[in-house]
């Protein structure tokens, strides 16, 4: 059943019920004129009121809502209407009896009952309403205790309607017994006033003037009840009700003790105004950045909250900034703020303001008094990031000695805050700026890695295998093979001095370079010295390249290459079963950038055999240190090379490289290194 | 790590390289070339202490060569071990650059 449906059931049984009460209390009444009483039945009135007590109150239980701090005084403002309207239409009734007073009508019993009806209605509607709103107020922030307390007196009082049914008449024994009963369950719920210290200085005093308008309702209330009860014309006597009288005690006491506590809670207010709002502040500030807003955003929230904590008449926050600082002010102009900034200039504060603040704020002074100028109290605190100070509050009071150290507390906590969410701000950005870079990294990565070739090939004469590996994303190793027909193709492998980045780059234009060249077919000499020529131009003074460069003419199984400054490359003789380096002399590219290179470019030439094995390779596999800081070096090399000569290239290759990962144990490589595995069929 | 001294007796002034040159730590040793070359005309590179030389440090040598030969200046590097010696010689810089063995042949080198 939907709260809408509920909420009208209970509208129209209330309704009717009340109809039926008022009815058969009138028909019994006439009834009894005509001296027919053996035939009254007292039970049917009764339980009709009983029912209208009850669909009253499951109404308004139902269209009264939980209460929220936001909605006390729209609360407060339900009762105070309630008994505003009710209490008019028992004055318009009071009226009409004062005016036929007279009248036999209005002397007439039923009459008298009917209008005393219309009022019965009234009371319970006004009781009931505010009996359930007093109910919210009680078990605002209710605990588990609480909740207990209240069910068994909401129990009470139901068994107290059925004890009605009884018949105690006012201040019987039973029904005193009954009464005190409730009156002390009044009293202990009437101390849960939580709801009064979340309302501000004007929602108090409002509540105060609604609290006491309804007791003047209750008041007024009871007064009219006496008096009908007064005139002993009454069937049922409201006051006759435990029910009734114990609500109307419930409401006054705690409507008394509202009052008395909100009275006394005045003076307080403006401080628990504050506290909130200081909080409500330090939120703002904690969730300003998150928020998607800008530092020049958290800066004004800083300084708004800040001077409202403190009552400052002014203040500014300078920030520092690559050109200009920035200045955020309230209620300054520049030039006073260079004022105030020189008559503080040799003391501690001078240099917070300044914006050259070094060291631990907790042990600095924080505010100060000046002897002469439009404003007497400073009040500076630096904004600090990783202990480096970013920017400067200063606050300011035309008052001398307006700041103390529970200010400092404040406001420090608030310049913290302020700080954390731009730190965090700060580290967003730094994050995904670093996102950024490893992608550009990442794609940086792949495009070197198709400037080496994709596969080598192979055919009946030598099989191929290589393998590169960069110790950072990029690198500055290259290798490449080139086919000029006929049996004969080159090789060459090439090593920029450094690695990252700078040598990643060179890598490149070494490429560019040795790809051109060798489309040209050049003997190995004249290839190492053009390439020299076209890189003098453009590597950097201090950086090199070494490099080895192979023709191979399979026809009759010779070699002709030239070492450039590279790691000697290791040959392996299947005949006679041994590895050795080629010791030839040779300049690294890049080392003279004249003509006088050529001086020092050697030609060398040697045969090879099928089963003989060729490794090129670069540095970072010889200089390799494990963490006793020994170098793999060329033996480390051989004696890998050694044990799998029986191989296929890429057996060898495979075999090598976990031969140099079981030598360094576990340490990271931190160079580029390249192998190059070919071997003679 | 890297550690640099120099001293200078009578016309020789000397740069004592002790531990490693790598990419961050060659900066000091082009440095301590800078001085150098700017006030004398010459230099002995002690390389007695030096255990590691990279790329990077060879690099502040080469960069030097041409200061060198056009100002004529007289650059004498001595007391490599055997794994210096090799990285110098692989790369050609041992045609480029006067290697003496120990302090006495380098001097009687650049006083000649």
């Amino acid at each position: 059943m939907s709260q809408k449906v509920k909420i009208r059931i209970t509208l129209f049984i209330g309704l009717l019920s009340w109809i039926l009460f008022s009815f058969f209390d009138i028909y019994f009444i006439i009834l009894n004129r005509y001296d027919m009483s053996e035939a009254y039945v007292d039970i049917l009135p009764q339980a009709f009121l009983t029912l209208f007590i009850l669909s009253t109150l499951f109404y308004y239980r139902y269209i009264i809502t939980r209460a929220e701090s936001v909605n006390f005084m729209d609360l407060l403002w339900r009762v105070f209407i309630t008994g505003l309207v009710t209490t008019i239409i028992s004055l318009f009734i009071r009226l009409i009896f004062n005016l036929y007073s007279d009248t036999s009508f209005i002397q007439n019993p039923v009459t008298v009952n009917f209008l005393y009806h219309i009022y019965v209605g009234l009371v319970v509607i006004y009781l009931i309403s505010t009996f359930v709103v007093w109910k919210r107020f009680i078990l605002y922030q209710k605990s588990k205790n609480l909740i207990q307390l209240w069910n068994f007196f909401e129990y009470a009082l139901l068994v107290s309607l059925a004890f009605d049914f009884l018949g105690y008449e006012l201040q019987s024994n039973s029904f005193n017994i009954a009464l005190v009963f409730l009156t002390t369950f009044s009293l202990v719920l009437s101390f849960n006033l939580k709801w009064i210290a979340y309302l501000n200085f004007r929602q108090k005093w409002k509540s105060i003037l609604f609290i006491l308008l309804s007791g003047i309702y209750l008041y007024h209330f009871f007064l009219n009840l006496t008096t009908y009860s007064g005139t002993g014309a009454l069937i049922h006597d409201l006051l006759d009700r435990v029910f009734i009288v114990a609500i109307l005690i419930f409401i006054m006491i705690y409507a008394a003790i509202s009052v008395l506590v909100t009275l006394f809670n005045l003076p307080t207010s403006s401080v628990f105004e504050r506290k909130l709002k200081e909080a409500v502040d330090f939120q703002k500030l904690s969730q300003s950045v998150p928020a998607g807003q800008s530092e020049v955003e958290t800066y004004e929230i800083l300084i708004d909250s800040s001077m409202s904590a403190v009552f400052a008449e002014a203040a500014w926050i300078e920030i520092k900034q690559s050109k200009e600082n920035k200045i955020i002010k309230r209620n300054i102009n520049k030039k006073t703020i260079s004022e105030v900034k020189s008559a503080i200039t040799d003391s501690d504060l001078g240099k917070v303001v300044n914006l050259e603040f070094s060291g631990n704020v907790s042990q600095q002074k924080i505010f100060t008094s000046l002897s002469k100028g439009e404003y007497r109290s400073v009040f500076a605190l630096p904004i600090l990031i990783k202990n480096e100070q970013i920017g400067a509050l200063v606050l300011l009071q035309e008052v001398s000695d307006a700041f103390n150290r529970e200010m400092v507390n404040i406001i420090t906590t608030f310049v913290n805050q302020a700080s954390i969410a731009l730190e965090n701000a700060r580290l967003l950005d730094d994050a995904i700026e670093n996102e950024r870079y490893k992608e550009q990294l990442k794609i940086a990565k792949n495009v070197q890695k198709s400037l080496l070739p994709e596969v080598l090939p192979s055919n009946k004469d030598f099989c191929i295998a290589a393998y590169s590996m960069a110790a950072e994303e990029v690198g500055g190793d290259y290798y490449d093979i080139i086919h000029h027909g006929d049996g004969r193709f080159s090789l060459v492998i090439g090593d920029v001095s450094g690695k990252g980045t700078s040598a990643a780059f060179n890598m490149a234009q070494m490429k560019g370079i040795f790809h051109s060249l060798g489309q040209q077919n050049l003997e190995p000499r004249e290839f190492i010295v053009q390439a020299n020529e076209a890189l003098a131009r453009c590597l950097e003074k201090s950086s090199f390249i070494t490099a080895s460069y192979y023709n191979f003419d399979t026809n009759n199984r010779r070699i002709n290459f030239v070492r450039a400054g590279h790691c000697p490359t290791l040959i392996y003789k299947a005949k006679e079963k041994k590895a050795n380096f080629l010791q030839t002399k040779g300049m690294g590219l890049g080392v003279l950038r004249n003509s006088e290179y050529e001086k020092y470019v050697y030609s060398n030439a040697i045969k090879y055999d099928p089963g003989d094995i060729i490794i090129l390779h670069t540095d970072g596999i010889t200089e390799a240190t494990d963490q006793n800081n020994q170098q793999f070096g060329e033996e480390g090399l051989k004696t890998a090379l050694l044990k799998n000569v029986s191989k296929q290239p890429e057996q060898i290759r495979e075999g090598i490289i976990e031969e140099l990962y079981s030598f360094l144990n576990g340490k990271k490589l931190d160079d580029d290194y390249t192998l190059v595995i070919l071997k003679f069929t | 790590m890297i550690e640099i001294k120099t001293t200078t007796e009578g016309d020789v002034h000397e740069i004592i390289v002790n531990g490693e040159v790598d990419a961050s730590s060659s900066i000091h040793l082009d440095n301590a070339l800078e001085q150098a070359f700017g006030e004398h005309t010459k230099v002995l590179v002690n390389l007695e202490n030096l255990n590691y030389i990279s790329s990077a440090g060879l690099g502040v040598f080469i960069a030097r060569l041409d200061e060198i030969r056009e100002k004529k200046l007289n650059m004498v590097l001595f007391g490599m071990n055997d794994k210096v010696k090799n990285v110098f010689a692989i790369l050609g810089l041992e045609e480029l650059l006067v290697i003496e063995a120990d302090r006495k042949s380098a001097i009687g080198q650049i006083e000649a």
